[in-house]
């Protein structure tokens, strides 16, 4: 309710503006378009099963966009909102729409793997025009084939495992574990990447896979609570992760639990019922946590609180609110150094987003490799009992972890892409 | 009568070959390319598809709900088949070879959902054909080996020749319409064929046609692969507007929503499809500005469940009803 | 061995999940003709309804909170049934393919706001503690109980049905009325109102089978889809309108779910598919249907 008035209030206020250009125009004729307000598309989920986090990525940019008074460089910022359902086709159509009928120069999205691809795709046919990602994770996106005006300043799903694979052998001393991952591209990702360090340290996995919408996994509990790994390592996603681990809750289950970075959410802790009492202490690791020792998360969550906790916000923002803001300070941060100048097909704003260092939410410091894509912090977490309530607390942090989690390129790409034939336990 | 149809709809091809210039010299480039391209030529891309279930219903009485998937079998097949695509799982073949490759597909697909639904009718029909759209939908999303999941494959870019570009959004538009064109007069010429006209009997009368020493269950079994064959045109060129197809575009939602289109417009002519996909497609893209984007679908229920309690034929039906009216007033 | 054990009672746990569902949807169209494609959306609506009222008094820690829940979750379904028989579908009773055409619209509707009103997040009962835990199955061990008292519900379901159907005065004029409406009507029979029964009822076991479902399984956005699905095909298999094949198409599309998902997981979808195919191709009414 409250983002549809506001949304008015901000069409209003660019009318005006917009009658304000033209009167300046008469005076100075080059100054328009260096005083004309920067259209900045917005492109998340706010249908489907992901809505929840398409509403929470409009939560952070508007607050973040309310900050600022909408103003960078000298000039207005326009947001206009768009919504997909999740669908690769829907958000092109969408993305197409932002460009062509609502003539944005930046487009801030999308949320989802397939979405990302898709819109990579479509930048590559765009010139003048910059997409910057909103919460999508899928390394291809940038690693395989990538578009030079795509940008993407969030981690992908490999890189959000950084350091667990280690934890779990060095700290932990678990030598095998049994892995449960839905049987699409994002669990291989994240699996790849736990693997990478485990395997290559020397530890065993065994692998069971599951299709997306997966409800049933009684069977598949029973194999691996009759099996001899000392941890489950789980990645599912949304309804299938909390069928998992209510019915290994019911179960009896009582190996550790390592998740995936979608495990350990809040979507997933503030839903009721016995699996809550299996995730405490469950380690995963991600971008983001509800508890991190740093006083720009600390400051960023306040901020948050008290902007929606009464207009239908979580207890602590989602990991799709972070992510579209990281990728909101990367075009805030690079339209402030060319000062708005948006002429010249962007160059100049493409090579300062290139080179932009800025700083998440989460006080992770961010960069950009030759891809576009961010080399940033990755956070090791557990989910501990704070005040009645399951938290996830970042109790480590990987610093400037890359796309190829430190292996060069070359020899990271010629692993292939990561599949349940691939899971990146290579000897 | 008829051909007096058939001029209008010629008259109707001429003015939208015209209309992307028209637009351009009315509207600013980007509103001109975006109204011709993604409006436009989205409309007679859906609206292929929604003509093959137009075809089905109006000649046959048969209201299919598989066509959305026959459509994504021909997409899929030129995803596979096609180089480039990402990730390749055949790939090796042009454009050229693709393409039919997709079509042959899906008249294939066309005529087993035809076979397998022959000796049901009305309702049952209409169940079959969902519960098979669905199989095909989980199974895709499903399978990596041949499909890659839920994510799809991607980057299928169309042909490109020197002058002749697919990308380009005025050739793809001209490329749908012609192809629209093409299929439409061609379903209006194949219903008057004898084919077409036992078809009809088919609809009416089944018994009498058995009786007349014609096989009620061949001609279903045919029509229902020309069915297939417009629906894989429609699939081919959403493939290659979309640069590439996953399993959402053949999902519940898109299935109902090709169902939307054909009522809306109106299942009593051909024509009503592409009127339907328009009057969708309007909808579906400026909804955030009409209604609040997150309850779209919303919007277009009430608008489909209101069509269908008010005027069962649809936009035609509504206009038709209209010209009496007018024609009662004059006199 | 117990692993084979495991997956069928896994298989038939879930064909009576199944057979709850789809013998509403069955009723409906046996006796009324209706294809009612709203009836994921009746699920989807009783359990997000029967949750609205089940967390707050799980959270209390209210013993009955769940009894409760069901309780509201099927109450409104069938009251939602009722409406739509009586406001939308009575008066266009005999076109078939508009009553269908008018459900999907619905459907659509219902879905949307569903999805404004409770989000994305996905829920989940918690039975209450007598039927929660697991119980030692001979053979295989420990299994959760509420999926053995799932088989149970369904049992009864289905003995409830045939009851009905058989012995009450109810189901003699259902039965009536789906042989000749006039005549009945002509007996002095208000024959609307037994089809707005009727409709109640089916809308009511889609409502119970919203709750037990959710209590098994997480419900989120997406089990409407999923639950027409399977209600088409289970009825498809079974055989139209008769309770006994729509018991039979439960419990042969759950254990083919279930075996095929520990056989061959990628494919398994195919059987449930090959199955309908096949039944269809030789026998078109189903196995049990009338022809």
């Amino acid at each position: 309710m409250t983002i549809k008035i506001s949304r008015r209030v901000m069409l209003l206020g660019s009318a005006g503006l917009a009658a304000g250009g033209l009167a300046a125009g008469r005076i100075a004729a080059p100054a328009i378009a260096q005083n004309a307000p920067i259209r900045l598309g917005g492109l998340t989920t706010l249908e489907g099963p992901f809505a929840t986090g398409g509403q929470d990525a409009y939560r952070c940019i508007q607050m973040e966009l309310e900050r600022i008074n909408h103003t960078v460089g000298g000039r207005k910022i326009e947001f206009v909102r768009e919504s997909s359902n999740a669908q690769a086709d829907v958000a092109l159509a969408r993305a197409r729409k932002l460009v062509e009928q609502d003539n944005v120069d930046i487009i801030l999205g999308p949320l989802s793997g397939a979405e990302g691809i898709a819109l990579r795709d479509y930048s590559r046919t765009l010139s003048g025009k910059t997409i910057v990602n909103g919460s999508s994770g899928a390394s291809d996106t940038t690693l395989r084939n990538p578009s030079p005006n795509f940008f993407r300043f969030s981690t992908d799903g490999t890189q959000w495992m950084a350091g667990l694979g280690r934890h779990v052998y060095q700290t932990l001393g678990i030598r095998e574990v049994a892995v449960t991952a839905g049987d699409y591209a994002f669990p291989y990702a994240q699996v790849f990447g736990f693997n990478l360090e485990f395997c290559r340290l020397g530890g065993r996995a065994t692998h069971y896979w599951a299709p997306l919408g997966t409800t049933d996994f009684t069977s598949q509990i029973a194999q691996i609570n009759r099996s001899n790994a000392g941890a489950i390592v789980v990645v599912h996603g949304g309804t299938d992760g909390l069928a998992f681990m209510t019915q290994y809750a019911q179960a009896g289950g009582n190996k550790p639990l390592i998740g995936g970075s979608i495990m350990a959410d809040q979507t997933m802790l503030s839903a009721r019922g016995p699996h809550r009492r299996v995730m405490i202490g469950m380690i995963s690791g991600g971008p983001i946590a509800d508890v991190i020792d740093d006083p720009t998360w600390r400051d960023f969550v306040e901020r948050y609180r008290k902007r929606w906790l009464n207009e239908g916000g979580f207890q602590s923002p989602s990991i799709h609110g972070v992510n579209y803001t990281t990728n909101l300070y990367g075009i805030l941060h690079a339209l402030k150094a060319v000062d708005g100048d948006l002429s010249n097909n962007q160059a100049a704003f493409q090579q300062a987003l290139a080179k932009a260092e800025i700083t998440a939410p989460t006080g992770a410091t961010v960069k950009l490799d030759h891809n576009r894509q961010a080399i940033s912090d990755i956070f090791l977490n557990r989910i501990e009992e704070r005040q009645g309530n399951a938290q996830v607390v970042a109790f480590d942090r990987a610093r400037a972890i890359n796309q190829t989690l430190g292996m060069p390129e070359e020899q990271f790409l010629k692993l292939g892409a990561p599949s349940r034939d691939n899971p990146g336990c290579v000897a | 009568m008829r051909s007096a149809a058939a001029t209008w709809s010629l008259l109707g091809v001429l003015a939208l070959l015209a209309l992307p210039w028209l637009l351009a010299q009315v509207l600013p480039a980007g509103q001109a390319q975006f109204w011709t391209a993604n409006i436009l030529g989205r409309a007679i891309v859906f609206g292929i598809i929604a003509m093959s279930l137009t075809f089905l219903a109006t000649y046959g009485g048969f209201v299919s709900l598989a066509q959305m998937m026959i459509a994504g079998v021909a997409g899929y097949v030129l995803a596979i088949f096609v180089d480039g695509a990402v990730p390749r799982i055949v790939g090796g073949l042009g454009y050229s070879l693709a393409v039919p490759l997709g079509l042959v597909a899906a008249t294939a697909m066309g005529l087993l959902v035809g076979a397998i639904s022959v000796r049901t009718r009305d309702i049952y029909l209409l169940m079959i054909t969902l519960a098979l759209a669905m199989g095909v939908f989980r199974f895709v999303e499903t399978n990596i080996a041949w499909f890659n999941g839920y994510e799809g494959i991607r980057n299928v870019v169309g042909p490109a020749m020197p002058g002749f570009d697919v990308r380009d959004p005025m050739v793809f538009y001209h490329v749908a319409l012609g192809t629209a064109a093409l299929l439409y007069f061609g379903v209006l010429y194949l219903v008057r064929s004898p084919f077409g006209l036992v078809l009809q009997g088919i609809r009416d009368n089944p018994r009498r046609v058995a009786a007349l020493g014609y096989s009620v269950a061949l001609h279903r079994i045919a029509a229902f692969g020309v069915a297939g064959f417009i629906a894989g045109c429609g699939g081919t060129l959403s493939t290659i507007y979309n640069i590439g197809i996953s399993p959402g575009t053949i999902g519940l939602g898109a299935t109902v929503n090709v169902l939307i289109m054909s009522v809306i417009g109106g299942l009593g002519h051909p024509v009503g499809a592409f009127i339907g996909s328009l009057i969708f497609t309007v909808f579906d893209t400026f909804a955030a500005t009409i209604y609040d984007r997150d309850r779209f679908n919303t919007l277009i229920g009430l608008v489909f469940l209101v069509i269908v309690l008010v005027s069962p034929d649809g936009a035609i039906g509504i206009g038709a009803r209209l010209r009496r009216l007018l024609a009662a007033g004059r006199r | 061995m117990d692993l084979a054990a495991t997956i069928v009672l896994n298989g038939l746990t879930l064909a009576a999940l199944y057979f709850i569902v789809a013998s509403g949807f069955s009723l409906i169209f046996g006796l009324m003709r209706v294809v009612n494609m709203a009836h994921g959306a009746m699920y989807m609506v009783a359990g997000y309804v029967g949750y609205s009222v089940f967390e707050p008094l799980y959270d209390r820690g209210a013993w009955y909170a769940w009894y409760a829940g069901l309780g509201v979750g099927v109450a409104f379904a069938a009251a939602f049934g009722a409406l739509v028989q009586k406001l939308l579908l009575g008066w266009m009773q005999g076109q078939e393919l508009r009553q269908a055409l008018v459900t999907i619209g619905l459907s659509i509707i219902v879905a949307d706001q569903l999805l404004a009103v409770y989000g994305g997040t996905p829920r989940q009962f918690f039975a209450p503690d007598a039927i929660f835990g697991s119980t030692q199955v001979p053979g295989i061990g420990g299994y959760p109980t509420f999926r053995l008292v799932q088989i149970g519900i369904a049992v009864a379901v289905g003995l409830g049905l045939w009851l009905v159907l058989n012995r009450t005065k109810l189901g003699m004029m259902i039965r009536a009325g789906v042989d000749d409406r006039q005549m009945l009507g002509a007996c002095g029979v208000n024959v609307p109102l037994v089809g707005v029964a009727v409709f109640s009822l089916g809308a009511a076991l889609a409502g119970l089978g919203g709750v037990i479902g959710a209590t098994a399984q997480p419900l989120a956005q997406g089990a409407d889809g999923r639950f027409l699905l399977i209600s088409l095909v289970v009825v498809i298999v079974g055989g139209m309108g008769s309770v006994t094949g729509t018991a039979l198409g439960a419990v042969l599309i759950g254990l083919a779910e279930q075996i095929g998902q520990a056989m061959f997981p990628t494919y398994s979808v195919i059987l449930t598919f090959v199955i309908m195919v096949a039944v269809l191709a030789l026998r078109p009414q189903g196995m049990l249907g009338r022809a």
